[in-house]
């Protein structure tokens, strides 16, 4: 039985997820216009509302590996957050098992700061012990790469190259287990060796975590990590169901 | 068949029921004031790394870097010394005019920046927030230690200028501690209110300078406690009087000055001290701690 029985881990119940995004300062920005806001308790007509996810709903169960596709800006990363507790829902709900950690390579770091620091820090905040950190900050900077042209991880972060950070970032999020994994477009990271390397480290955590979720604009490596894919589009869900058909139904609709 | 006996005692159910069958726990869950509590005791080490790693940084990026930090109240001294003191002359009475300015602008900074600072401890790390899991009072915490730091430099600044001005030093100046823990559990409970309300109200950015600017003229800042009594009486005065900065303030100058009229003998102002430093730090808290959920959306 225990082979057949399906656990849901984690469950999309008609989600919505809404951006608030304040524009800079423009008319109506004055002291005295928004003592008036203020008082008479109206939104600021500076603040735009984009809606980005409308109305998921999926369940996800223990030991699939989903992929998540659609073209750019149709809401995926937003949805991952939203799964990791990183955005609040706006309607409906998100359910999980444990806490979901998002692999992204736009998790943000601090620019100012030397590349070591950094991996401390990320450590840090993903809830390891200083002697955790300790023990694994050597195999992050050997892993991520960054120091195979000279003493990089001593030097700020601002001096990178954009893929070397996205490097570091990934090997940062890597370094701990997951139980529900979201991984965002972490292996389109880098250069082939490196890319070669993440995968494999993806593929290990994988084996260990209970539920993975895939964005990433790679077909084959869609193909080779999910049995099944969830295709959205403009915030909504346009296919659910084995990845050969997703797929097919997704490329004939980019074709056109 | 077992599996079918699975299938079917979650077939039929809502999204909402099957999650809550299996146990699933909805990802915008508020923890617990207690939970919460413990969990930001977890994460000391990522707050004293955070806060370390945005002093390092914020000295990096100028070229005299550690210089600044000691220049920059001696500056604002010098500044509101010429003006008050010398041009205005608003000390006619006092021998003691400049220490007791300086103790003034110096305090009053430290409780001013950190209502800045605080603005600023989401809205200026939204791309951490949105990337990784960690509580986020973490974040306004870690700016207040920054403050906390920085202010400790500008006493030891403050000191000097004291003892120069021939004020003598005193095992009185011992209080300085206790008052710099109360205004730091103040200014903590002030930074997380500031950082969850201009999430919902960004509005009040604009305001801010000009709050600060009032509440500055009243706590006595720039020129004697006394003037007070002179032109208020009754329940007024005693409002100015329970002005928290001007609270803090006195027991400053009660430390650190000989024979200054204060605006209520000690006693008074240790009680109102504590009591505001207890209150608005649990509500800036809870208040901070309510939002925790939504901070992400920006
Ligand atoms: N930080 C943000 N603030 C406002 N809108 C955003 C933000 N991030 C993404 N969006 C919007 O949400 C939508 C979905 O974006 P995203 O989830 O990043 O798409 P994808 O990952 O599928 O390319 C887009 O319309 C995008 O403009
Ligand atoms: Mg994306």
């Amino acid at each position: 039985m225990a082979d057949n029985e399906r656990v849901p881990t984690v469950i999309a119940d008609d989600a919505h997820i809404i951006y608030r995004v304040l524009q800079g300062p423009g008319a109506g920005n004055s002291p005295l216009a928004s003592f008036k806001r203020i008082a008479t308790r109206t939104k600021n007509s500076n603040i735009r509302e984009v809606h980005a996810v409308k109305g998921v709903s999926f369940v996800a169960y223990r030991g699939e590996a989903i992929g998540l596709i659609g073209t750019n800006g149709s809401g995926k990363s937003t949805l991952l957050r939203a799964v990791a507790g990183l955005l609040p829902v706006s309607r409906g709900g998100i359910y999980a098992a444990g806490q979901p950690s998002l692999l992204g390579v736009n998790a943000a770091l601090m620019n100012e700061l030397p590349g070591d620091q950094n991996v401390e820090l990320g450590c840090l905040a993903m809830g390891m012990s200083p002697a955790e950190v300790k023990a694994k900050k050597d195999e992050i900077i050997e892993f991520s790469g960054i120091n195979e042209k000279g003493d990089f991880s001593s030097l700020p972060m601002r001096t990178y190259s954009s893929g070397m950070s996205a490097r570091l970032r990934f090997s940062i999020a890597a370094a701990k287990q997951h139980d529900v994994l979201l991984i965002d477009e972490a292996l389109a990271t880098g250069d082939a060796s490196f890319r070669k390397r993440s995968e494999a480290r993806v593929r290990e955590l994988r084996a260990q975590a209970g539920t993975v979720f895939l964005v990433s604009h790679s077909e084959q490596s869609i193909r080779d990590t999910c049995e099944r894919c969830i295709w959205l589009e403009a915030g909504s869900i346009r296919a659910d169901g084995p990845t050969a058909d997703v797929m097919k139904e997704y490329e004939a609709f980019s074709r056109r | 068949m077992p599996e079918t006996a699975v299938a079917s005692a979650d077939a039929g159910l809502s999204l909402k029921e099957l999650a809550r069958r299996h146990g699933l726990s909805y990802s915008g869950r508020l923890p617990s004031l207690p939970e919460y509590t413990r969990q930001l005791w977890e994460y000391r080490h990522f707050i004293r790394a955070h806060a370390g790693a945005k002093i390092t940084s914020s000295l990096g990026n100028t070229k005299l870097g550690a210089v600044w930090q000691v220049l920059t109240p001696v500056i604002n001294a010098a500044v509101y010394y010429v003006i008050f003191g010398l041009v205005l002359n608003t000390h006619k009475s006092m021998d003691n005019f400049i220490s007791y300015l300086c103790i003034g602008v110096f305090v009053f900074q430290f409780t001013q920046s950190s209502v800045q600072i605080g603005m600023n401890s989401i809205t200026g790390n939204i791309g951490m927030i949105r990337a990784l899991h960690f509580p986020r009072a973490t974040l306004p915490i870690s700016a207040a230690l920054v403050e906390i730091r920085n202010f400790m430099v500008a006493l030891i600044v403050l000191f000097g200028i004291v003892l120069v001005d021939g004020e003598p030093l005193t095992f009185q100046w011992l209080l300085v501690a206790p008052i710099l823990l109360l205004q730091s559990i103040f200014n903590i409970g002030l930074i997380m209110f500031m950082a969850r309300y201009v999430t919902k109200m960004s509005d009040v950015r604009q305001l801010v300078p000009f709050i600060m600017r009032f509440w500055l003229y009243g706590s006595a800042v720039l020129y004697p406690v006394t003037q007070f009594e002179s032109v208020l009486k009754g329940w007024m005065l005693q409002v100015v009087e329970a002005n928290p900065m001007l609270v803090f303030i006195e027991l400053y100058r009660h430390a650190l000055l000989e024979g200054t009229t204060l605006a209520n003998v000690p006693a008074v102002l240790w009680i109102q001290a504590v009591a505001w430093s207890v209150v608005v730090g649990i509500l800036g808290f809870v208040y901070f701690w309510r939002g925790e959920k939504g901070y992400g959306r920006g």
